[in-house]
């Protein structure tokens, strides 16, 4: 499969790849690991006419300890997430849901910026980065602002990014090593989740639960007042509107966040 | 566009288009036809190269995106006649059936061991779960990962000569 024709050009640092996204126009996309965009292009999903190649812009790939967060660069590439330091000591769940992304393969090219703004809801990133209550830095001709993790995704494939805008940091809280959880079903080595659960801090997001990643919101409010683990996650599929697909019925789906999110909270409750 | 790409330690510039993809860079442009296309959906590995020592699927990158980078190939992991050793265990252990996933499992094995030298099986099975045999031979496969980890642990802990090991060392 060939991607139709379009064309190529470098960013060298993010400051230019915004100059270029401006200069280009909305039939433009920014490209960095590819792994979520070459395939759609091969598909003829996807046909931008100018691809902005930002892996290689200096300024973005870190993981560093700032204040009380954790600051990511955007290119920062899953096998770098899993190998990191930074993350083992001061937000381990974000490197544990990276080790999930993919294969060996994927997460050498991949990226937590591209994993994130591309907003599948199946994906593994954004519903850690969701239950991390991440702040994700947005940059675009007028220089830059914050988003919420709650408030950035808005359905598939669609974010509050506007089409001259690039994602280029992501900032979680230091969490320390304990209270945190990953849980994926698959029946496939490395698929997308058929649903994922990601917990931290009391936090409960909810990957392929709907749209876009979820907040199990019914479960964090049992939790802050008290309830069993077996309680709360019983609520953990309340209010959400799963899809149905050749690998789960809509009913399976909320059976498997239950089960899922009793699974993740004990293995928190397991990390103190 | 025009790309400079080290292959297999030979640093050539080519005429590209834009969107052509690695895989075909290296099989058509480059003339190395070892590296296979498979699903060419970035799922089942037979077109597993390393760019820069790390493994990838080069159905899914660009030819321009691996512009200025050493590009290692099957036909490059040897070192002269040596070859590298997880090539020599493949043969040993009869780690393949039809042959057709053999080269991006070999690439993705030795990328495999470099980053994690002495891997449980376990370890091994996971490290290679973006590579698929239709043949199911994977018991081999594994066998064969395994052994190669022992023979490079045992050449460097004598001190002898790791040449195979070392081979992309020398190309990147």
């Amino acid at each position: 499969m060939i991607p139709a024709a379009f064309d190529y050009v470098k960013a060298d640092t993010l400051d230019h790849a915004v100059q270029l996204l401006a200069e280009h126009g909305e039939d433009a996309k920014v490209i960095a690991g590819g792994h979520s965009l070459l395939p759609m292009m091969k598909l003829r999903l996807a046909f931008p006419t100018v691809l902005i190649d930002i892996r290689r812009a200096a300024d973005a790939s870190y993981v560093r300890v700032e204040g009380e967060e954790v600051a990511i660069g955007a290119l920062t590439r899953h096998a770098d997430l899993v190998a990191s330091d930074v993350l083992a000591a001061e937000a381990p769940l974000l490197a544990e849901v990276a080790a999930h992304v993919g294969d060996p393969q994927v997460r050498h090219r991949g990226t937590i910026g591209g994993s994130v703004a591309h907003s599948d809801p199946a994906a593994d990133l954004p519903s850690a980065v969701l239950a991390s209550d991440a702040t994700l830095v947005l940059q675009g001709p007028g220089g830059r602002r914050e988003v919420k993790a709650a408030d950035f995704f808005l359905g598939y494939f669609e974010t509050v990014l506007s089409p001259d805008e690039l994602l280029v940091e992501l900032r979680v809280p230091r969490t320390g090593t304990g209270g945190w959880g990953y849980e994926k079903f698959v029946r496939r080595a490395n698929d997308w989740a058929i649903v994922g659960v990601a917990t931290v801090a009391g936090r409960v997001a909810l990957a392929n639960m709907g749209n876009k990643p979820l907040r199990a919101a019914r479960t964090e409010e049992a939790l802050a007042s008290g309830a069993s683990i077996a309680d709360a996650a019983a609520l953990a599929a309340e209010d959400t509107s799963p899809v149905e697909d050749m690998h789960a019925n809509a009913d399976y789906r909320r059976h498997l966040a239950r089960v899922l999110t009793r699974r993740a909270l004990e293995a928190a409750a397991a990390r103190p | 566009m025009q790309v400079t790409i080290t292959v297999n330690g030979e640093t050539r510039t080519d005429e590209v288009e834009p969107r052509l993809l690695l895989v075909h860079y290296l099989r058509d442009v480059a003339g190395l036809k070892a590296t296979n296309i498979g699903c060419d959906t970035s799922s089942c590995g037979a077109c597993t190269v390393h760019v820069d020592g790390e493994s990838v699927k080069s159905c899914t990158v660009l030819a321009a995106q691996a512009d200025g980078t050493s590009v290692t190939t099957l036909e490059g992991l040897a070192q002269g006649e040596t070859l590298h050793p997880v090539q020599t265990a493949f043969r040993a252990e009869h780690g393949l059936q039809c042959g057709f996933c053999t080269p991006g499992m070999v690439m993705a094995a030795a990328s495999l061991l470099k980053e994690n030298p002495s891997p449980s099986e376990q370890e091994v099975r996971e490290g290679l779960e973006g590579n698929i045999c239709r043949c199911t031979g994977y018991h081999n496969i594994v066998r064969a990962v395994l052994a190669a980890a022992d023979t490079m642990a045992g050449k460097d802990a004598t001190g002898t000569d790791a040449s195979g090991s070392d081979a992309e060392a020398v190309t990147a």
